[in-house]
């Protein structure tokens, strides 16, 4: 016997079906189906995941999907989801997977911090009528320029990454995602002057033309990881840790290895594709030093290189020593950041949330006379362009966004990502999925979200004041906190609103 | 209860003027003070001040410190250190004359030291540098002192009042120099403290300005990586710090420092050529949080001239204008008028274009 | 001419085009009503031909050389030689089905007339087109006749 219930509910108006079947045909949890009839549409509901699909396809609009409405005897300790997680595990034995990122209601700064406006002693700016810059560069940079006396600049810098927009895309792999999803952010990030990241993947060949615009990750698995893949990139990217599953590695199950992820990632077809938790030549920072240099060498110092790091206790400590051990651009990211498959009880309890480990890293980088030299790059859940500026204000020079365009091309959150059968063509690799995700359309919504959200922060910046997106960083006297308690403020650095 | 300057951030509007000898002609501060007393409704009472350079050619070669102290407690603790640290030539309290709405005044000390050979062979920065921590030093650790001059052949000289009434005070017309720069004070809201007036001055530098930059926490928090420490929470505090950094510090010309701190605009700097483009985009990199935005207009005087600036929007107004050997620059062309009425040449300065003008070697 | 083409890759096999096409030939064009109460039901000028995996939608292709117009023994089939459009005239039509019988693609659909696709000539895009959710069918100019 199953002892669950459904978590949902499909209500069908039949005086609005006119039973097409696209419900029928596009649902790949296999919910819907005709009776014998061949024209009522019935649903098995004990297998919808809230998706959607079905609802946003109809096109009489004739589907609605509900909470399955199921009474239980209140109790706030022992709620229907925590019953529901122990009979899943009574029935399967198994770590509880989840996808997409930490659902819990933990406070969200970003929420809690607002932002200032010029009145009357300085004038805010208009961003229709003044120029209003928010291009960024990443990379490290020496404390101070030196020219010679003819004037020519005599200090060489490093590379240095020009992104047009303070966005970028976070790592996602191919295997994770399907081509199509990533080759809708290539698309996007090229148009918008930023980059996407190719993610523990591997490169697939389709992307190659797009190598201007990428970042090439190298985790504990190194898939895919190869002279060329190094060389076409703008940037490389040791993925030490990520947000929504901090100290732990990755698993993609065999089935998910099709020829082309098995291809791209240098694996056997059908063979798990297992990250390590570790990366076994790093136990060390010492060790992480000499990887950083070992990229650096093997591109000829043509490539900087990023470390990312999950946001977790002492991170602050920890992205000084990564700053110090050669990294270029230190990458937090914090607990609400998104996965293609995390253990639930890992990704809902593990790591702290960015705009404490943002704030804190910061101050020491100052503390220690070295922010100046490297970037901060923030990532784990950037849900609009205020928690963007927010970012910026706190200390961040760019942001990491993944969630965000993938909701731009269909993401309903329905946190199945596990599963492989993602009805909207993103984390899946079945074809038939994969197809539904057509790039020239996908990296158009995400380039329209991005201008948006480009649009707004011009805004934000103009009232304050500010007409380069350089004097919003670190600017925290542009932030204020909101119920907050003193040891928050003091961590973020900001005052009380009304102060 | 209103909190001091530096326990809070005040925001401030401003007056500020401009007079510059070219030939290193001395002469007497009647002048700048009539032409900021023109601009009287440009400030309101809380806060005005001078800075004069080569007023004291007798002692070129020394710092000349201008201390404020609020009781002589202070003085007694703080000349303990001066005269630890330094070789004090000689000391005395700063003339002043009475004046009816300048009051609360704290006690007024100048004094002339030099950097001692021993400390010298000791540490491995130069004069300057050592002046400068033990400056901050004194600021930041002796109470109720603040040192609010100490350059070399220069001066300010500030208080709680209309500038006028403050130079008058000062009896800056028995002073005689090259260059004068004058500053008059509208804070939104200060029960008024003398060291919060301007203008701001460390070692030579010293900077008056016009204007609130919105920028100034990114700006506080990059010079405050280079131990700088910012007390006094006020735009003028940390411009001069950048100043200090960029140019005394890491050596940059003082056109390469403005063109840090108003930096042309990414449009701009794409159509460069191909070598003004990599040095312009180097400078906006990897000085970014010390690009300044927001209004603002600045006359900043060093050791070799004076520099003004204005925001790259052009959001606040400065002038300039020139007569025989003088260049005058003024928050109102009426402010240079009443001192010049014909002058050979009068224009706005352009927004982000910084005008420099070099000290002659004094004359006399 | 503009004709509509199908881009099998990108096919999702949903069948809107067809509940639209029948939509927008229908007397009330309104979905519900056009599928649930109007009697004679449209017809949907398009289809969906294939499975989940590999499908694509077929709709006439406008001949160069129509087969169709050379077997109307009424000539209520007709080629415009502006548009290129091949269009029935219902009003000449007496339903012989001779032009379903000679279409090489099969896009000629039975009903009291000869029943096709008209581009949509009334809204000036064709409804299968507006409404695919996958930008599987297209409306581009490829060339040719319109004589």
């Amino acid at each position: 016997m199953q002892y669950m219930v459904p978590e949902f509910e499909v209500e069908r108006n039949t005086s609005r079906c006119i039973s097409c079947g696209a419900c029928v045909r596009q649902c790949s949890y296999e919910v819907h189906y005709f009776d014998v009839d061949g024209k009522t549409v019935l649903a098995d509901e004990s297998k919808c995941v809230a998706c959607h699909r079905c609802a946003t396809i109809c096109p009489t609009h004739a589907i609605k999907i509900k909470a399955y409405d199921m009474a239980y005897k209140p109790h706030a300790n022992w709620t229907p989801v925590v019953q529901q997680e122990i009979l899943k595990q009574a029935q399967t034995g198994g770590v509880l997977l989840s996808g997409m990122s930490n659902n819990k209601p933990y406070p969200i700064y970003w929420d809690r911090i607002l932002l200032n406006a010029s009145q009357v002693t300085n004038p805010s700016i208009d961003p229709l009528r003044e120029p209003m810059e928010i291009r960024t560069y990443l990379g490290r940079k020496p404390k101070k320029l030196e020219f010679h006396k003819n004037g020519k600049l005599k200090t060489k810098l490093e590379p240095q990454i020009k992104l047009e927009t303070p966005i970028m895309f976070s790592a996602m792999s191919f295997g994770s995602i399907s081509f199509n999803a990533q080759k809708s952010l290539a698309m996007a990030a090229r148009k918008l002057g930023t980059l996407f990241n190719t993610g523990e993947g591997g490169m697939h060949p389709g992307l190659r033309e797009y190598s201007d615009c990428a970042v090439v990750q190298v985790a504990s698995g190194r898939f895919g990881v190869y002279k060329d893949y190094l060389e076409n990139c703008r940037f490389i990217e040791i993925k030490i840790g990520q947000g929504a599953k901090p100290g732990i590695g990755g698993h993609l199950p065999g089935e998910k290895v099709t020829v082309e992820v098995s291809n791209a990632r240098m694996i056997p077809e059908g063979s798990d594709a297992i990250s390590p938790a570790p990366h076994h030549d790093i136990y060390s920072i010492e060790d992480l030093r000499q990887l950083i240099w070992s990229l650096k060498e093997a591109t000829q110092y043509k490539k900087p290189v990023a470390v990312k790091i999950a946001a977790v206790h002492n991170c602050s400590a920890i992205v000084s020593g990564v700053a110090r051990a050669g990294a270029d651009i230190v990458v937090m990211d914090g607990f609400r950041g998104g996965t293609g498959a995390a253990p639930t009880r890992i990704r809902d309890n593990v790591g702290i949330p960015i705009e404490l480990a943002l704030a804190a890293a910061d101050q020491r980088l100052r503390d220690e006379s070295i922010r100046g030299t490297v970037s901060l790059v923030a990532a784990g859940s950037f849900r609009n362009s205020a928690d963007i500026v927010k970012a910026i204000a706190l200390g961040a020079d760019a942001v990491y966004v993944a969630s965000a365009p993938l909701i731009a091309m269909g993401c309903h959150m329905c946190q199945q990502c596990q599963t492989g059968k993602c009805n909207w063509g993103i984390a899946t690799q079945r074809p038939e999925l994969v197809k539904r995700l057509n790039p020239e359309i996908m990296h158009e919504r995400v380039v329209n979200l991005i201008t948006a959200w480009n649009h707004e922060i011009k805004e934000m910046l103009g009232g304050m004041g500010l007409n380069s997106i350089d004097s919003l960083r670190g600017n925290r006297m542009m932030l204020r906190g909101i119920g907050l308690s003193d040891r928050e403020l003091s961590i973020l650095g900001i005052a009380h609103a009304g102060e | 209860m209103l909190k001091r300057e530096g326990e809070v951030r005040i925001p401030s509007g401003c007056a500020i003027s401009a007079i510059i000898d070219r030939d290193g002609t001395r002469f007497s501060g009647a002048d700048i003070i009539e032409s900021i007393a023109l601009m009287h409704d440009r400030s309101n009472g809380l806060g005005g001040g001078f800075a004069a350079y080569g007023i004291y050619p007798e002692h070129k070669e020394y710092y000349a410190f201008h201390i404020f102290y609020d009781d002589n407690d202070a003085r007694v603790r703080t000349e303990e250190f001066l005269f630890r640290h330094f070789d004090i030539e000689t000391f005395e309290q700063i003339p002043t004359r009475k004046v009816k709405s300048i009051r609360h005044a704290p006690l007024i000390w100048r004094y002339f030291g030099m950097v001692p050979q021993s400390k010298m062979r000791k540490n491995d920065y130069d004069a300057d540098e050592y002046t400068a921590r033990c400056v901050i030093r004194i600021n930041n650790t002796i109470t109720g002192a603040f040192v609010f001059s100490s350059g070399k052949n220069m001066g300010a000289f500030k208080a709680v009042g209309y500038p006028e009434d403050v130079g008058e005070y000062y009896m800056l017309d028995d002073y005689k120099a090259h260059t004068w720069t004058a500053h008059g004070r509208f804070p939104t809201n200060t029960p008024g403290w003398w060291g919060g007036a301007h203008p701001f001055t460390l070692l030579d530098w010293s900077i008056v300005h016009n204007g609130e930059i919105s920028s100034y926490d990114a700006n506080r928090r990059y010079v405050e990586q280079f131990g700088y420490k910012c007390n006094l929470q006020t735009d003028t505090e940390v411009i001069t710090y950048l100043f200090d950094l960029l140019v005394r510090r890491q050596g940059l010309t003082l056109e390469t420092a403005a063109k840090v701190l108003a930096a042309p605009e990414w449009d701009v700097i794409d159509r460069m050529p191909d070598e003004e483009r990599e040095i312009c985009t180097a400078l906006r990199a990897v000085y970014s949080g010390a690009l300044i935005n927001g209004p603002f207009s600045i006359l900043v005087g060093f050791k070799h001239g004076i520099l003004a600036l204005n925001d790259r929007l052009k959001l606040r107004s400065l002038i300039q204008a020139k007569k025989g050997s003088k260049t005058y620059f003024a928050s109102e062309e009426s402010a240079i008028r009443v001192i010049c009425p014909d002058p050979e040449y009068i224009e706005a300065v352009d927004g982000g274009t910084p005008v420099f003008i070099p000290f002659a070697e004094v004359t006399d | 001419m503009k004709k509509v083409i199908a881009r099998e890759a990108l096919c999702l096999d949903c069948k809107l085009c067809e509940v639209f096409c029948r939509t927008a030939h229908s007397k009330s064009k309104d979905v519900v009503r056009a599928h649930l109460y109007e009697d004679p039901a449209p017809v949907a000028r398009i289809t969906v031909e294939g499975d989940i995996l590999d499908s694509v939608a077929v709709n006439c292709r406008h001949c160069d050389d129509p087969a169709c117009v050379n077997a109307c023994i009424t000539g209520a089939m007709h080629k415009d030689p502006e548009t290129g459009i091949v269009s029935c005239d219902e009003s000449r039509c007496i339903g012989c089905m001779t032009c379903l019988a000679v279409c090489p693609v099969g896009c000629i659909k039975p009903g009291r007339t000869a029943v096709k696709c008209d581009l949509c000539q009334e809204t000036g895009e064709p409804a299968c087109v507006k409404n695919c959710p996958n930008r599987a069918l297209v409306y581009v100019e490829v060339g040719g006749d319109a004589q």
